[in-house]
């Protein structure tokens, strides 16, 4: 494969970001829409047919003997520090890699298309579009990344863009004050990767991802069995890179900052914070998968963290009034899900070679198809939003009646979330969980709770909002489907989302490129089947009419129901340790450093200054005969000096 | 008969030290341009001096003198053309009327 088509597919979104950055001002809001959009489509086109070519041509460079290749179509040095710090810049085209332009270019485009009709009215629309192709420039690059160094750039970029996403609306405090929360955040989670980078890169010497994980006991003979604190510093390596991922894939407990990046606009939250770049931290596992396969510490950390993650959510899920917080909360929930089955593929497992691979493979398929239906249901939610301007769904209800299309697709959405067949949500997560049983029957037991879970709390939303009572203020304001840009990308979302499921994914990405046939696991398959019917009854019987059970199960259960609604105090937690403990009692003393130490001897140079300024002042009295006898006698007193100190 | 270097230089001494005087306690302006002149003149005269001593075939010095009336004449155009300008706008060349710009 040449070089053109890859580059063009970075350069494109990179060249529309200056042009609707540079230029933006200067266009109309249709050209700039129209520009966006053909851009993203173009990107998308060249992005499909290198995927396409990377799994479909058969060529020698992508596949041998059945066994899928990393291809790097370049690799040039960007900057030579010194001899052995060398950063790079390529494209890596893998499977994970493909799959992931596919998803990212998809979903952007379908937002892009979706924006024209969502942003139409709002201030900055071309800065919109100038920001979401910087994001897509971002994301693209840190997919294709060649050497963790590039992954980490691109990494902060993505960073950057949310940041500059979330805030968009930065006449509002909340969404400004939303955005600096998720910058530091995940900066505060990066700067552990950094540390894991630099930690594991000390002893790889390279940063090349194919030189690392084609042989990871390599890796582990290089840093040569040296410990730190009781762990090995392999382990502690990738432990930290993994809290990069924890705080981009808002694991527990940098989780905090995806609930309030809700402030952004709702296609943003389409793109970023459900599709792809929440998605990163799972994406860098699958990177390292083989280096994380030779240390069994961190892999059981990222388990036993998407665990946790992923109950704690769900349950937060169940009790979220704000529609989009509680597709966030399930978005927390699914990536959590995500790296539990990548956390229980190892080598070694029961079952043979077949199964050792079984995590990653469904992972990744999770991640592929969670990206398509979780972006249909947050642009389901901005069509509802549009369409009763607000976020609650206490202001919703009934709207089956008027919203068809949106109602239709909502509910692909929430059936393959929950694991519904034939939806596509179904056979990723039978995959996963048929991995987690394989691993141990307690992450399997746990996980399909967790499943029934996201099926009641997706369910009760649902209901929510198309079915329980209607709203009387519709009779004053009659909400209706939204403009056909809006309805489009749902339309086609919902019709992926019914057939992804149907990909034969495994033989297209497994984590060493051996094939793997996808079959269903029977006693898998049916008891998540009948946990989600059961969960879906729950849910429908509880919030389809208006009723009193919700309200009896809130009085039966106060202190856990409104501990849930606060998502068990996590901010407070935040709060009260960096506010009143890092702020008020180790900063105290350093704020009392600077004033006093620091301050006071600068504050001192200036009064001293001051004070004998003001003694000499009278010098200057603007009398010029005064100043030359001053300087008449200055000069003869020098003389006197020089000749004294000459004899 | 032989002069020695300091019959030269005292009157010199004497012609800046009444340049000094004259700039310090004149208050005309004028008058206290005529004295600015006497020093460079002094100062002009030193120039010469030295050359003539110490190194009595050469001209740099001469030459410099040369320069530097030449210049000086130049700079009390400029100084008599700002007295003037002063003159007309407040009617007076003293140099205690001159404290406008202070305030």
């Amino acid at each position: 494969m040449g070089i053109t088509l890859p580059i063009l597919i970075l350069a494109m979104p990179f060249f529309m970001f200056l042009l609707l950055g540079l230029g933006g001002v200067k266009m109309s809001r249709k050209v700039a829409g129209v520009l966006g959009i053909l851009g993203m489509g173009t990107t998308m086109t060249l992005a499909y047919i290198v995927a396409f070519t990377y799994f479909f041509s058969g060529d020698a460079a992508f596949i041998i003997d059945g066994v899928r290749q990393q291809f790097q179509v370049f690799d040039v040095t960007w900057l030579a520090f010194t001899e052995r710090l060398v950063v790079k810049i390529g494209f890596l085209l893998d499977p994970i890699s493909a799959m992931m332009l596919v998803v990212i270019t998809t979903i952007s485009f379908m937002v892009h298309l979706y924006s024209w009709g969502y942003m139409e009215s709002e201030r900055g629309f071309q800065r919109y579009y100038a920001f979401l192709n910087l994001f897509s420039f971002s994301m693209l690059g840190l997919v294709v990344a060649t050497n963790i160094f590039q992954m980490y750039i691109f990494w902060e970029l993505v960073g950057v863009s949310s940041f500059l996403l979330i805030g968009f609306f930065y006449r509002l405090p909340s969404a400004v004050s939303a955005s600096k929360k998720a910058f530091i955040v995940t900066r505060f989670a990066d700067l552990g990767f950094l540390l894991g980078i630099l930690t594991l890169t000390f002893f790889t010497d390279t940063f090349n991802f194919v030189d690392m994980t084609s042989n990871p006991m390599n890796v582990l003979a290089q840093t040569g069995g040296a410990t730190f604190m009781g762990a090995s510093v392999l382990t502690w390596a990738m432990v930290l890179i993994f809290t990069g991922g924890m705080g981009k894939s808002a694991m527990l407990p940098l989780h905090i900052w995806l609930p309030d990046a809700m402030e952004g606009p709702t296609p943003v939250s389409a793109l970023i914070h459900a599709a792809t770049m929440v998605v990163a931290g799972v994406y860098l596992v699958a990177r390292m998968f083989p280096v994380y396969c030779v240390v069994e510490a961190s892999m059981t950390f990222i388990t036993v963290v998407g665990a946790i993650t992923a109950f704690y959510a769900a349950v937060v899920a169940c009790t979220q009034i704000d529609i989009k917080r509680v597709l966030a909360f399930s978005t927390i929930s699914q990536i959590a899900f995500m790296m539990v089955s990548l956390g229980v593929a190892r080598d070694g497992m029961p079952g043979g070679e077949h199964y050792s691979g079984l995590g990653y493979m469904a992972g990744m398929f999770h991640l592929f198809t969670h990206a398509m239906f979780k972006a249909l249901l947050f642009l389901g939610a901005g069509a509802l939003i549009h369409a009763v301007h607000s976020n609650d769904y206490t202001k919703m209800g009934g709207l089956r009646k008027y919203m068809p299309i949106t109602h239709w697709t909502f509910l692909i959405g929430c059936l393959a979330i929950a694991g519904i067949p034939p939806f596509s949500g179904f056979f990723s997560k039978d995959e996963m969980l048929a991995a987690m049983f394989n691993n141990n029957w307690i992450w399997g037991a746990w996980m399909t709770m967790v499943a029934g879970l996201t099926a009641f709390y997706m369910f009760r939303l649902y209901f929510l909002i198309f079915w329980w009572e209607e709203n009387p203020n519709y009779k004053h304001h009659r909400p209706h489907d939204a403009p056909w840009q809006m309805s489009l990308p749902l339309i086609i979302l919902a019709a992926v989302s019914v057939v992804a499921g149907f990909i034969p994914f495994g033989e297209l990405v497994t984590w060493n490129g051996v094939s793997y046939h996808i079959h269903l696991e029977a006693p898998v398959a049916v008891t998540s089947i009948i946990v989600a019917l059961c969960a879906i009854a729950l849910a429908a019987k509880m919030y389809m009419r208006k009723n009193t059970l919700p309200e009896k199960f809130r009085k039966a259960m106060p202190g856990l129901w409104t501990a849930a609604h606060h998502r068990f105090y996590w901010d407070e937690l935040y709060i009260f340790i960096t506010h009143k403990i890092i702020f008020g009692i180790i900063c105290s003393a350093i704020a009392w450093f600077d004033r006093h130490v620091i301050d006071a001897t600068m504050d001192g140079f200036a009064k001293v200054t001051q004070k004998v300024s003001f003694a000499i002042r009278g010098l200057q009295g603007g009398n010029v005969q005064a100043y030359v006898l001053w300087y008449f006698f200055g000069a003869v007193a020098l003389a006197l000096i020089t000749w004294i100190c000459l004899l | 008969m032989n002069l020695d270097i300091l019959w030269y230089l005292v009157p010199s001494v004497i012609m800046f030290c009444c340049g000094v005087y004259g700039f310090v306690t004149r208050k005309n302006m004028i008058a206290m341009l005529v004295s600015l002149e006497l020093m460079l003149n002094s100062a002009d005269l030193n120039f010469a001096i030295f050359n003539r001593f110490l190194f009595p075939d050469k001209m740099e010095g001469m030459v410099f003198t040369l320069f530097a009336i030449a210049i000086a004449a130049a700079e009390t155009a400029v100084a008599i053309a700002i007295i003037i300008n002063i003159y007309r706008s407040i009617g007076s060349t003293e140099i205690v009327e001159t404290n406008k710009m202070k305030h």
